[in-house]
């Protein structure tokens, strides 16, 4: 019988090692893993790369893993904005490296790496210093940049509902990167608000199916919170 | 310059947005970018359909919810609670910036530091050794809509010109802007530059070219 859903945090985060590229669902804190990201900072892996959309605010969760000296370096789209204080403060003291990466290019680095492409070329960032030093070719008369897969070692999510198989639903805005990330890592951990008897998710419903998905941990923590 | 005894008023940041609002017809799908442009979206009437994309994946964004009816899953680009329009969807991030990549928004609405008379625009840093920039979806909204549109304050604070030459700060994207709505007029960017569509009352071309850094002329009536 396949069952993917783990009854302790320590079960669901064991083997992330020192050096692992940490994948972070979330947009701000909706759809963010809180637990999981409380739960890496219990288990003690450091020398991470961390791939978000944020850089963490106050100093908790992602912030607090930063503030920790845990974080080697972070790749993110948008790491400075309001309550951002530990992050800028880090990075100003030059104790983590940042890859600013523009948000599309960041997701469509993760679905490829998912997808199996090593590298595709876009439109975005050419001309501008992020695009410096990217290969550029010309197609139809537009120029583009090649950008590589970025994959991770394992990805934290968060998800609305989820069976035994890791099959996953996802709450409004809180999907945003999770699908992309549960398929970009070697090592998928989903936190889902709901679990439920295999079967009982609608087959047309479920976004991120199973094969996606290695573990999934229980997490019925209610409301989120803007942070 | 005390603009009233100019003879004219400045636009407000609404009736900034309100005029571009002016501009969008029934039927574009449109992403509006953080500061002025959220505001475009109060101004198009409720019977004229315009569907709001954001990049966070929403697509059909509506106005806020009224406090006891928020949902907490629900955020714009700007982090705010939004509600959903009937008809509207959810989508994850690599879809989102698809259809935003892929050329399928009619229109973007983006805040600028500056826009150059080529088209060029800057509005994610402001210095090269910028602490922590900070990008997010602009490069790939900028490169991706049909058209970009910006709405800005005509100068910056301290006085100068964000219409300009060349921008001095960090790119975003090269040639993309279309038209230009600042707090003193409307522009369209074209081969030959800056073209003046409209002032605001009261306001000469002569003043306006005098607050402008680069080169302008009237468009063809």
């Amino acid at each position: 019988m396949i069952n993917k859903i783990v009854q302790s945090m320590a079960e669901a985060l064991a083997g992330i090692g020192d050096g692992a590229v940490v994948l972070i669902g979330g947009f701000g804190s909706i759809g963010q893993p809180n637990a999981l990201i409380d739960g890496l900072i219990e288990q003690g892996a450091k020398e991470l790369t961390v791939v978000s959309n944020n850089a963490g605010t106050g100093r908790v969760g992602l912030a607090r893993l930063l503030e920790l000296g845990r974080v080697r370096k972070i790749i993110c789209s948008y790491p400075r904005s309001a309550g951002s204080v530990v992050f800028e403060d880090v990075y100003r003291a030059g104790k983590v490296e940042l890859e600013v990466v523009p948000q599309g290019t960041l997701a469509e680095r993760m679905r490829a790496a998912g997808a199996g492409i090593p590298a595709f070329y876009t439109p975005t960032a050419v001309g501008t210093k992020l695009g410096a030093g990217k290969e550029e070719r010309d197609f139809a008369g537009r120029a583009y940049l090649l950008e590589q897969a970025l994959a991770g070692d394992v990805a934290l999510i968060e998800a609305w509902e989820a069976d035994r198989w890791g099959n996953l639903t996802y709450r409004s805005s809180a999907r945003n990167f999770n699908p992309v990330m549960a398929t970009a890592a070697k090592l998928t951990v989903a936190q889902a608000q709901h679990i439920v008897e295999l079967g009982a998710l609608d087959p047309e419903k479920i976004v991120t199916p199973g094969i996606f998905v290695d573990r999934v941990l229980h997490v019925p923590y209610g409301e989120p919170v803007v942070t | 310059m005390n603009e009233a005894s100019a003879g004219y008023t400045p636009l407000s940041r609404a009736a900034m947005a309100a005029r571009v609002a002016r501009d969008i017809p029934e039927g574009w799908y449109v992403n509006l970018g953080i500061g002025i442009p959220v505001l475009v979206a109060d101004h198009i009437p409720a019977e004229r359909e315009a569907v709001i994309q954001s990049e966070n994946g929403v697509l059909g964004m509506g106005p806020a919810p009224a406090p006891d009816a928020i949902n907490r899953w629900l955020i714009n680009a700007s982090k705010l609670y939004v509600t959903l329009v009937n008809g509207g969807s959810y989508m994850h991030h690599a879809d989102s910036f698809a259809l935003i990549r892929g050329g399928h928004l009619d229109l973007c609405v983006l805040g600028a530091f500056q826009v150059a008379d080529n088209g060029d625009l800057a509005n994610w840093a402001t210095s090269d050794n910028d602490t922590a920039p900070a990008v997010g979806g602009a490069m790939d909204l900028a490169a991706g809509a049909k058209r970009v549109w910006v709405v800005m304050q005509h100068m910056t604070k301290s006085g100068h010109s964000r219409l300009v030459r060349r921008c001095t700060y960090p790119l975003t994207a090269t040639g993309v802007v279309k038209r230009v709505y600042t707090n003193l007029a409307v522009l369209d960017v074209t081969a030959d530059g800056f073209a003046v569509r409209e002032m605001v009352p009261g306001l000469t071309f002569d003043a306006l070219q005098a607050m402008t850094d680069a080169p302008l002329r009237m468009a063809a009536p």
